[in-house]
């Protein structure tokens, strides 16, 4: 593995082109994700934000006619590398998505474990310590302690996605991806994931995806305003935010289109 | 429309309720001790049962459970989470063709592949007949019951580093488990029932047999003999025959509605 040419940046895009067979949805994208940022993405709906953080991670290619272009260096290492295992690569990379997806047939406890477990067994001690962890990183811990053999189903809404952010830290990555984690929260449950953003970033790489503005303004460092498949501009949040340079950016941050 | 409507299924369910009552009337009187311990005893005399014919019916269908489920379910999940290609679009049409083929068809293609090679009607023979019923009829729900598991939740499992496989197992399947086990005991129910493709391949045995690869008698081969047969006492065990069969049948379904009702309290 080479090593990385700069300590501070983790995750790095070069001239990233996602296609489903030959439509390009997201176009010739370069992007830097220092370590321990929040990098929030926005634009309007179908503007290539989900399929690009899909690349990160290699889920796009899943996608039916899913493939991509250019290169994606984690850790100054391509991951689209033929050396590279997919299904490792997922383990350094945890996803959370717009939807609570806890596994129905398991209990909360099982579903945390469920990263962990697929990488192979380990001493029970450990995984359990590992599964206390988690949730409390994820601020579920103290709610959810005395039932953790309870099914995952029978926690709220906020509390699943928690949950999912949980079961994507327990095998401790090293980047955590956020597809519009609170579309689907009440306000609460909003701010509980906000928060944990905070919280998190000491310790990982964030990508989120997300339509709400505020959002975007009150939890990321970065900025990445995408339109149409491109990347239009990617500034500090809060100058993005208060002196745009282009004016497509303007536009949509006042509200005048999108 | 409404009173249509309950006409209407009134009518469905009257035939059900005049069967069993007809079958009940007839049937439960023949019902005792005797009728499910001894075996037939020969035409003219009274008296004896229809223990070969039970035993020899669980044999049949669970040997038919044993080749058809795994193969079955197996299919579904094949076309459920890798049949998007061409190979799965034949696969399904074949097991559609199958579906809707007759059972005495099926019957006759076990009787030229197996009986005719081996020699002799067996149980086994029997068997795979049933199983060739059972399995098109089993691809098709497990490959229902798979798809309505939400895609979101195999993208899940695969973010979070699970293999294909893995994921088709641990997660997709156990979500649908409950579905795929009632599509189980409605495909052994239904073919608990099936006589034509047995005609051909266990015949039938008057005595009590449990080896597979000698003929074998089963319920509904039994109340086929007795009932197109001339003596009184035949038609009588023969009620009682259709009539053991038939709760059987129930019982298996009733099964099947209480692993559906698991499935929705699991998801409550």
């Amino acid at each position: 593995m080479a090593p990385p040419a700069d300590a501070r940046l983790q995750l790095q895009t070069v001239r990233l082109t996602a296609l489903y067979g030959r439509r390009a949805a997201v176009k010739d994208v370069s992007l830097l994700f220092p370590r321990h940022t929040v990098t929030a993405l926005i634009g309007p709906s179908g503007c290539g934000k989900t399929t690009f953080l899909r690349c990160l991670n290699r889920m796009h290619e899943l996608s039916e006619g899913g493939w991509i272009t250019g290169k994606v260096l984690l850790d100054g290492e391509d991951v689209y590398d033929p050396s590279i295992d997919a299904i490792q690569l997922r383990r350094r990379i945890g996803m959370v998505f717009q939807r609570p997806t806890p596994f129905p047939t398991m209990s909360i406890y099982d579903n945390v474990a469920a990263g962990l477990r697929v990488n192979g067994g380990r001493p029970r001690a450990e995984l359990d310590a590992a599964v206390e962890g988690a949730l409390r990183q994820a601020a579920l811990w103290d709610e959810v302690k005395d039932r953790l053999r309870h099914s995952a189903l029978a926690l709220s809404g906020g509390q699943q996605q928690r949950l999912c952010v949980a079961r994507a830290l327990a095998p401790e990555p090293d980047v955590l991806l956020l597809d519009e984690p609170t579309a689907s929260l009440d306000p609460a449950g909003t701010q509980h994931i906000e928060e944990l953003c905070h919280e998190l970033k000491s310790r990982y790489t964030i990508v989120i995806v997300t339509h709400n503005l505020q959002q975007a303004a009150r939890i990321s460092d970065y900025t990445a305003f995408f339109y149409l498949g491109d990347l239009v501009e990617l500034g500090r949040t809060e100058e993005l935010f208060t002196k745009p340079t282009k004016e497509r950016t303007e536009a949509y941050i006042t509200g005048r289109f999108g | 429309m409404t009173g249509l409507v309950a006409l209407l299924s009134f009518l469905a369910v009257l035939a059900l309720l005049l069967i069993l009552g007809d079958l009940i009337a007839r049937g439960a009187s023949s019902l005792d001790w005797s009728f499910f311990t001894k075996n037939p005893v020969p035409a003219g005399e009274s008296g004896g049962g229809v223990a070969n014919a039970i035993v020899g019916t669980a044999i049949i269908v669970g040997l038919a459970g044993l080749i058809g489920l795994p193969i079955g379910i197996g299919t579904g999940l094949y076309l459920a989470e890798y049949g998007s290609g061409r190979l799965g679009w034949i696969v399904r049409f074949v097991a559609d063709v199958m579906n809707g083929t007759p059972s005495i068809v099926v019957g006759i293609f076990a009787w030229t592949w197996l009986v005719k090679p081996m020699g002799h009607f067996s149980a086994l023979a029997g068997s795979m007949a049933l199983a060739m019923l059972m399995v098109p009829m089993l691809a098709r729900t497990t490959e229902e019951m798979v798809r309505l598991v939400p895609h979101s939740l195999r993208e899940a499992a695969l973010a979070l580093g699970y293999p294909r496989w893995r994921t088709s197992l641990r997660v997709i399947a156990r979500t649908a488990l409950a579905g795929i086990v009632t599509g189980c005991l409605v495909g052994v129910a239904r073919v608990a029932g099936e006589t034509a493709p047995l005609l051909f391949t266990a015949l039938g045995n008057l005595n009590f047999s449990t080896s597979v690869l000698q003929p074998m008698q089963t319920l509904s081969l039994q109340i086929y003999v007795y009932a197109t047969g001339p003596f009184d006492e035949w038609h009588r065990l023969a009620w009682a025959a259709a009539l053991v069969l038939m709760g059987l049948v129930l019982l298996l379904s009733l099964a099947a509605r209480w692993a559906i009702r698991q499935r929705h309290g699991a998801a409550r």
